[in-house]
This record gives C-alpha cells, structure tokens and sequence, in this order.
C-alpha cells in the first residue's frame, strides 16, 4: 500500500467533519468510520480495525481513543517501506485526535452558557430525549460491524458465540470490563477463534 | 447508564459551598488520575471523583453539567471536561481539562500499540486480540441494550423508539449509508416527534416554556 500527502488529508478532513456528529459519544462513530477507513478507501484492515477497538477498549481512557487508534492504524500502512513505522503511527494517531475533538471543543465552549440556559425548553429536552432511539441504533450497528465483518457462519460462528456471551455478561452481572476482555483473550488464545 | 445516575438525584446535598480546584494545574493532574482509572469509558469514574472525592459538585451540579453534555454534540466525557475547566479558569481551564483527560492515556495506549506492532504476529497474541475484539462488540451491544431499556418511558412509546433504532441499524449495517446523512434525517424526525407528544403532556402545559417571553 502507498499513501501520499492528500490521503492524510482526506483523513483529517473525515474526523474534523464527523466531530459534530458524535451524538451519543465515539462508539456511534464506528460504522462510519469502517466504512470510511476500511470499506471505500482501504486504509486499514478488517482486522486492524478490530484490533484497534479491542487495544482501546483494554488501555484507560476515553473511548474516544478509539478513533485514535483508527489514525494509528493508517500511520503504519503509510510508512515508507524501510523506515520505522512507529513515527508515522504516533503522527497520525495524534492527528485523529485532534481533528475529532477540535470541532466539538469548540461548539461546546460556544454553546454550553446556551444549553444551560435553555435545559428546561421543550425543544432542548426535545432533542436529548429525541435523538436516543438513534444512538441506540449507531451503537448496535457498531457492535454488529465489529464482528459481521464475514458471514459465513459456519467458520466465524464462536466469534459470535462469544460476543452473545460478552452480551448476557454485561447486561446480566457486573464483571468488570477488563475481566470480560481478559475472558476473551483467554478463549481466543485457544485458536477456537477463526 | 443515564437512568442509573438519575437516581442519584435523590441524594442529599450536603455541601453548598463546593470545593473547587485551587489551580488549573490541579483540576488537569484530577482529571489525569481520573481518566487512567477508566475502562471502557470514563463517565462512571468521574462521578465519583468529581463528586465523592474532590467535593467539587453537587450531585445535582453534576448532572445538571452532565445533561448539558448530552445534548451537545462530540463524547460526553470530552464535553464534561470543557464545561468543568471554563467554569472555574475559563478557556485555559478548558484546554488542560481536555488535556487531562487525554494526555496520559494516549501515551498509555500509545506504549500499548508500539508494543502490539512487535508480538502481533504470535498466534497466541492474535488469537487473543481476536477473542478481544469479540468482548468488544458484545460490550458495545450489551451496553446500548442497557440503554435501550431507557426507552420504555420514551415520550413516542417504546414501539415508536424502537422503529428509529432499528432504521438507524439497518440503514448503517444493510446500506453503509453515510452516518451523516442517516442521522440528518432519522433524527430530526425522531425530534419532531418527540417534540410534539411532550409539548401534549399535561405537565407541560401550565408553564409551557415555549411560550414564555
């Protein structure tokens, strides 16, 4: 793979312009942004992609680290062939960072006096309550983009077998996030996972 | 989650004269060994510090603050954070509160991927990141079921919410649809709605804000 000058752009350009549109935080975020990163441009891999969700997912921190970790992805793929790839990789993770956060920073700082003010109007109260339906959508469309990424049932069914477990365990009992991630590591490690 | 920290609301208020941050340098270390305490997100653990521990908000200033940062749009966490460091030290307070929360575990994470560039490909480290990034969608699934239960009392009915959710889904997953054109229909829709069955509820009526001066 070999990207130039105007595919770095075109990432800056993709994370300034979804900022606002993280309602519901990063996580609503992820079929966009596979769509973007893996399915039109081939940035990333499926797997990088995975593998980026599940490192921040397991690392402290906000989730929207996740995004990071998409820019850190591109970085490595767009090292020069010879050179470290981890430079790269830290430039763009930092970038993506940046460019998700700037637009939403600075609306906030411009418009939480406004919010505050308005919390008891209908319309504001309207649009909180309003757009949840949506969220939760985004949100399982992203969980379901996580694992869809084949079809073939027969061969990928324990990958879906161990996310319906992840499932009941997060609705059902308390377990810390990292002891679920930890159960996850260990049942992968068996190679079960195709 | 949401409906959880609602009920907090209910506690008493023992302290009307906060605490706050005696520097911005204070308020930027707090939210550094806040967000390192974070997985999977930070909003529970910043209740509890920013409530319990500093004393810096009431519990009802918190969730004041914390439905303001709902309604904006960008993670809430990172909203949280802008609200908190302009309320005390305006735009600086702002910038480091922000960098607060990032700076340290982007470097943590950081040392993580550089480490995961070197071992990724053992198979035992790629089985394991592959049982890993199932969990993953089965958190994210388990926990927007979680909020979804939120969703019962919606003010279009649950059948109602539900169809937007499952629109949403559809449209993202069966035909890769642009996130931004998705939510610049489905939304505004589902706000109208929502706005006319509260503007209809009784209690809504009396002191109708709308029609306030």
């Amino acid at each position: 793979m070999s990207f130039g000058l105007s595919d770095w752009l075109n990432i800056a350009w993709q994370f300034l312009s979804v900022s606002l549109f993280a309602i519901g935080g990063a996580i609503g975020l992820l079929p966009e942004m596979h769509r973007f990163f893996v399915n039109d441009n081939r940035y990333i891999t499926e797997d990088q992609f995975t593998n980026g969700i599940a490192l921040a997912q397991a690392s402290p921190g906000p989730n929207a680290l996740m995004m990071a970790m998409l820019g850190w992805g591109f970085g490595v793929n767009a090292t020069p062939v010879g050179q470290s790839t981890i430079p790269y990789a830290v430039i763009a993770f930092v970038m993506s960072m940046i460019c998700i956060l700037l637009p939403s920073c600075l609306l906030n700082f411009m418009a939480t006096r406004w919010v505050h003010k308005n919390s008891e109007r209908l319309i504001v109260m309207a649009f909180k309550k309003g757009v949840a339906p949506v969220v939760v959508g985004t949100m399982l469309a992203s969980s379901w983009i996580i694992v869809a990424h084949d079809m073939n049932i027969q061969v990928y069914w324990p990958t879906w077998l161990l996310a319906f477990v992840a499932v009941l365990l997060v609705v059902f009992t308390r377990l810390h996030i990292l002891a679920l991630l930890g159960i996850g590591a260990l049942v992968g490690m068996t190679g079960w996972i195709a | 989650m949401q409906d959880t920290f609602l009920g907090d609301s209910k506690s008493v208020e023992h302290h009307s004269d906060n605490a706050r941050p005696e520097s911005p340098k204070a308020l930027f270390w707090a939210l550094s060994m806040l967000a390192l305490q974070g997985f999977g997100g930070v909003f529970p653990i910043a209740r509890r510090v920013i409530v319990e521990e500093r004393k810096w908000l009431t519990d009802k200033q918190f969730l004041e603050e914390w439905a303001v940062a709902q309604v904006l749009p960008g993670p809430n966490i990172v909203n949280l954070s802008v609200m908190l460091g302009n309320r005390w030290f305006g735009g600086l307070g702002a910038f480091l509160a922000v960098l607060g929360i990032f700076f340290f575990p982007s470097v943590v994470l950081i040392l993580v991927a550089i480490f995961f560039e070197h071992i990724k490909d053992l198979p035992l480290v790629a089985g394991a990141l592959k049982g890993m990034g199932a969990v993953s969608a089965g958190l994210i699934a388990g926990s927007s079921i979680k909020l979804a239960t939120g969703l019962k009392t919606h003010p279009i009915s649950l059948w109602g919410a539900l169809v937007f959710s499952f629109f949403a889904f559809l449209g993202l997953v069966i035909f890769h649809f642009k996130l931004i054109s998705l939510l610049l229909t489905l939304a505004p829709l589902s706000i109208y709605l929502t706005y006319r069955r509260i503007r209809e509820l009784p209690s809504n009526h009396p002191n109708n804000s709308e029609n306030q001066p």
